[in-house]
Formats: C-alpha cells, structure tokens, sequence
C-alpha cells in the first residue's frame, strides 16, 4: 500500500494520518463543550484563598 | 555564513526577547510565574505542550535514527499523537485541571503530594525532577550548542553559553508565562519548517507512493551488521524478537511513547488553562502540530536512503560514517535550497529552545517550590517566585555544567551517558510517577502507602535495570563493567564471545527498564493500596468528583 511493502509499517503510516483527523474532528465537535464547569463559587473561592496566600507571604 | 542567516537570527532573538518581555511585564503572583495565571490561550497550550514534547534530538536524532530502522518508527508517531496528546487531553487534561485547581497546585509534584496529602510524595518526585532532569535538559542543550557551533563556526563552549544564557534570561524573567508564548512562536516555526520540508522531499523523490516504492526497492541494500540484527528493508518491520526489533518495539515506540504521559513539564500545562474547553480545543492543534513533527522527521530520516544512495552508492547510516545525527543535515544540505537552510536552522533553534525553557522552569520550581518552600517548610516573603526564579538559575547552570564538564572529562563516555538523557528520564518519570498518577486522578482506593512503595518501586526498579542490564545505557554508564566484569548483567562471555540472555522472545538486554518498571510499579501501589489505610471520603470526594 502506497509503496510500502509491510503492512505493519503501512498501519502506522495510515494510523498517523487517521488520529490526527481524529484530534481535528474532536476538536471541532467539542469546540464550545467544556467551558466553566466549575461553579462560580469555587474559581472565586479558589482566587481568594490565592490572594491570602500571596498576602501571607 | 550569509548576511541573511544573521538577520533572521537577531530577528528571531529580538522576537524571543520581546515575548519573555512581556511575560515578566505581566506576572505578578506565584500562580502567574509558574502556571501562566491558568488563563493560557488554547494555541498557546497546544503549541507549548508540543514545543516542549519535541526537541532538537526528536527531529535529528531519530529522524537519523529512522535512516536506519527505517518507517517503523511511524508507530512512534502514531503513539504521540493517539497517546500523547488525544489520550493525554481527552483522559488525563481535565481532571488534572480540575485537581489541581481544587487543590490550589502549581506544580505536578504538588499535585501528587496535595493528592496524596504526603510531603514526602511531593519532595521526592521532586527530588527525582531535580536530579534527572539536567540529563534530559543537558542531551537537548548539548545537542543544541554543537548545531549551533558548526553553523556559525563558533567555538562550542562558546555556543553553549550564549545559548543557555539567552533562554535563562527569558525563564528566569518571564516565568511560565514568558516560556509559553517564546514556545508558541517556536512551535509555529517549527510547524512551518517541517511541512515545507515534507512537500519538499516527496516532490524531490517523485510522490508520495513513488517515494515509499523507491525506498522498499531498496531493501537489498541493508547493510549485512543490520541485516544480522533482524532489518528487512526501511518499509518494513525487523524481524520479530530480533534485537532491532526489540530496540525499535520496546525503547524507542514503547518508552518513549507512554514515557510521555508522565511528564512533569508537560503534565503541568493541563493545569494553565481556565476550563475544559481549551483543552478541546487544543487538542486537534496539537495532533496535527505532532504529526508534521515526529512524522516528517521519520518519513524524511527514512527516505534519505534513497538520496544516499542514488548520490553516493551508499545507504544513510553509511554515507553519514555511522554518525546517526548527521544523515538529516547532510540530507538536508544535499537536496535543499539555501533559503530552506536558514528556516531549518531556526525550526532546529525553536525545537531546542521550546523544551530547553521549560525544562529550566520545571526544575525551578521543583527546587523553589516543591523541595525548599514545601518539602523543608521554609516560606519567607515573596518566596514563592524568588525560590523559583533561584531554582531556575541553579537548574541551568547544572545543566550548562554536565554539558561542559561530561565531554571535557568523560570524553566519548561523558557523551554517550548525555546522549541516552532523554531516554533515561522518560523511562524513570513513566516507572516511578504513573502507576501513582493515574491512580491520583481516577482511583479512590489507591493509598498514600501504596504510591509511596509504587513510586519507590518504579524509581528502583528502573534506575537498576538502566544501570546493570540494558546494554545501551548500561554500556555508557560503566559502573556494571568496573564492579561485575561485563557491560550488562545480561550478556556473559564465552570464549570471548558475547551471549546475550534471553527467555523466550526476550532477549533482555534489549529490553526496556519501562517493560520491567512500569508493571512492577503498578503491582506494588494496588497490591500495597489492598492493605493500607483508605483515604477520608470527604478529601477522595473534594478531589475526584466532577
């Protein structure tokens, strides 16, 4: 397949170029997906905890 | 060297400066200097978790190493893109995110010691980052210097210098922030460098099948030492069991391509990002950026056979003297215009510099933060970024050390020991840190015993078998000739005559420390978790649930 002998070196060939476009169409599927799961109240519990932190030191 | 060469380099520079610039203009807080303020662009993620992933030696080093095992190592490909980066996002990006958040982490043994609620976890996988990392960092920098020393015909001392200076001032300065965005630009180089050189060698070979029917015709060319080894031709695998194959299988596929998924510098991006859908998103950034990285650099490495051959009468490896590293520059200088020269020599400046920084700014903080701030108590004021930015200067200047004092004092040994840094690294942070890793994000019965003991386990495992029976490194570190008499606990003489051991298709020599270590490691940590106190539900629930 496509000049090469071994189709154990052919899969990865084809391999590679499928989990690419794997990534690309996940990418593009999920493109608005996973945006501020957190709740509000731990990303601002989370920041202030860092400013204590910071002010401590 | 070309009046245009040095522009695009001072161009290039005055870029790099700029953006480490303004990575230290914006970092105010700890969080800021060693996760970028967790609100990194998802391209920016993407481009500096691949940046990082692939240095100098991953295109030089086995795209030549590729000359001679030939397409095979596509499987290397296919495992850091399928493993490394859509595995790596999809399973472990957004519980790392989100632990680490919860936790307040800013470094990934911090995680694992928050986690584990151990400082003993967190100082001695800090202590291994430490201690191992310069190998790492000094193979890519070494590498590097002598690039760079035989393009500008410079002194190599002098090249290492300057060069490890340059990146220390944007580390040190910028923080992760300043390392990130440096890494973004050089991963855009790289990407363009690498597309162009693909386009570029298939039209030279006449296409793609073409090429790939030029190259298999080949197959009787393999020189006879390889074809003893188990080489059957550059488009097909080495015969099963055979020693090639078991070098290709098991360390370059195998250790290098789960070895990555337990990388501290790269685990740590996970944790830059504000949400999940950043990580969505780079994740098809950094698939094709991987592709056109490893894949061109083994489909090139591969294909020079042909070029070689038609030119000098003789396959890669032969026409480059045995010298692996340089089949790819000599390719390149044989087939390439002298424009392509100068954007290689900066995608090769990119590549070494991108994972130069953030393994500087990872040793940092594992000094600064993880071993002297968390590990021995000592907090003082604005100690966070200052440990750090110590950290840092203390990591460059060991790394500069072993790449200045291992040739100059070991000679040819020094060399070899530096030059097997990436492999001995991968393989002791995939032993020692990913039975415990993955158990931290999705187990709650793994206890803090049983990742200590799994961690110990993978670490001793692995540095053993690296230093008495795999030949490779074994041979290069000496200590197994001086105190047994052989190079490797596995090879014994006859007559004079090397044996390798082996037990079925082993032949153990060959194999791997991460075939051993890893299975070892995951044994201990559950079979030990069986028998150890269980954490409190409420800290498994403030960790793990979603």
């Amino acid at each position: 397949m496509l000049g090469i002998k071994d189709p154990w070196v052919a899969a990865p060939y084809i391999l590679c170029i499928l989990s690419a476009l794997l990534c690309v169409v996940w990418g593009i599927l999920k493109w608005n997906k996973g945006d501020n799961e957190e709740p509000e109240e731990e990303i601002r519990q989370w920041a202030e905890e860092e400013d204590r932190v910071e002010d401590e030191l | 060297m070309s009046i245009w060469m040095i522009l695009t380099v001072i161009l290039y520079l005055g870029a790099v400066g700029y953006l480490g610039f303004r990575g230290y203009r914006t970092t105010h807080t700890a969080t800021d200097y060693m996760l970028g303020g967790r609100k990194t662009h998802p391209y920016v993620m993407a481009m500096s978790y691949g940046a990082t992933f692939i240095s100098t030696s991953a295109i030089v080093g086995f795209g030549g190493a590729a000359g001679v095992f030939g397409m095979g190592l596509l499987w290397l490909t296919f495992f850091n893109i399928f493993v490394g980066i859509f595995l790596a996002f999809c399973l472990f990006g957004a519980p790392t995110r989100r632990m680490g958040l919860r936790l307040d982490a800013h470094t990934f043994p911090e995680l694992l010691g928050r986690r584990f609620q151990s400082r003993f976890i967190q100082g001695a996988a800090a202590l291994v980052i430490f201690l191992f990392l310069p190998l790492y960092a000094s193979a890519v920098l070494t590498g590097a210097a002598k690039y760079i020393a035989s393009q500008f015909a410079i002194d190599y001392n002098a090249a290492l210098f300057m060069f490890a200076a340059i990146i220390a001032v944007y580390v040190v300065m910028g923080g992760l922030k300043g390392v990130m965005a440096t890494d973004a630009l050089q991963g855009t180089i790289m990407f363009f460098g690498m597309a162009i050189l693909l386009v570029m060698t298939y039209n030279k070979l006449g296409g793609v099948t073409e090429a790939h029917q030029r190259l298999t015709d080949l197959a009787a060319a393999v020189p006879a030492k390889l074809q003893a080894g188990g080489h059957q031709g550059w488009t097909s695998m080495p015969k099963f069991g055979a020693p090639l194959w078991w070098v290709l299988v098991s360390t370059i596929i195998l250790g290098v391509g789960i070895g990555v998924l337990a990388q501290p510098q790269l685990a740590v991006r996970y944790m830059t990002v504000k949400s999940n859908k950043e990580l969505n998103r780079a994740i098809p950034i950094g698939g094709v950026f991987i592709m056109l990285m490893t894949g061109v650099a083994f489909i090139v490495g591969a294909l020079s056979n042909v070029y070689f051959h038609e030119t000098t009468g003789n396959v890669a490896i032969a026409a480059a003297k045995g010298d692996v590293e340089a089949i790819i520059p000599m390719f390149l200088q044989g087939t390439m215009p002298g424009w392509f020269s100068i954007l290689f020599m900066l995608t090769l400046m990119s590549a070494a510099m991108s994972t130069l920084s953030s393994q500087f700014h990872v040793m940092g903080t594992s000094l600064g933060r993880d071993l002297v701030e968390e590990s021995l108590g000592r907090k003082k004021k604005g100690g966070g970024v200052v440990a750090t930015r110590v950290g840092v200067l203390a990591g460059i200047m060991i790394a500069v050390a072993l790449s200045y004092i291992m040739e100059i004092k070991f000679g040819k040994t020094g060399t070899a020991i530096v030059a097997r840094g990436t492999a001995i690294f991968f393989g002791l942070c995939a032993c020692a840190f990913l039975p415990m890793y993955v158990g931290a994000l999705w187990s709650r019965s793994i206890t803090k015993a049983g990742a200590i003991a799994g961690m110990l386990t993978g670490l001793f495992t692995s540095l053993f078998w690296m230093t008495f029976v795999l030949e490779k490194s074994s041979t290069a570190l000496l200590l197994c000739e001086k105190w047994f008499g052989t190079r490797s606990l596995a090879i014994s003489l006859v007559d004079g005559k090397e044996v390798f051991a082996s037990t079925g298709p082993f032949i153990w020599a060959f194999v791997d420390p991460l075939i051993i270590g890893l299975p070892l490691s995951i044994l201990v940590t559950v079979l030990v978790s069986l028998f150890t106190k269980k954490y409190a539900a409420q800290h498994l629930d403030r960790c793990l649930t979603k």
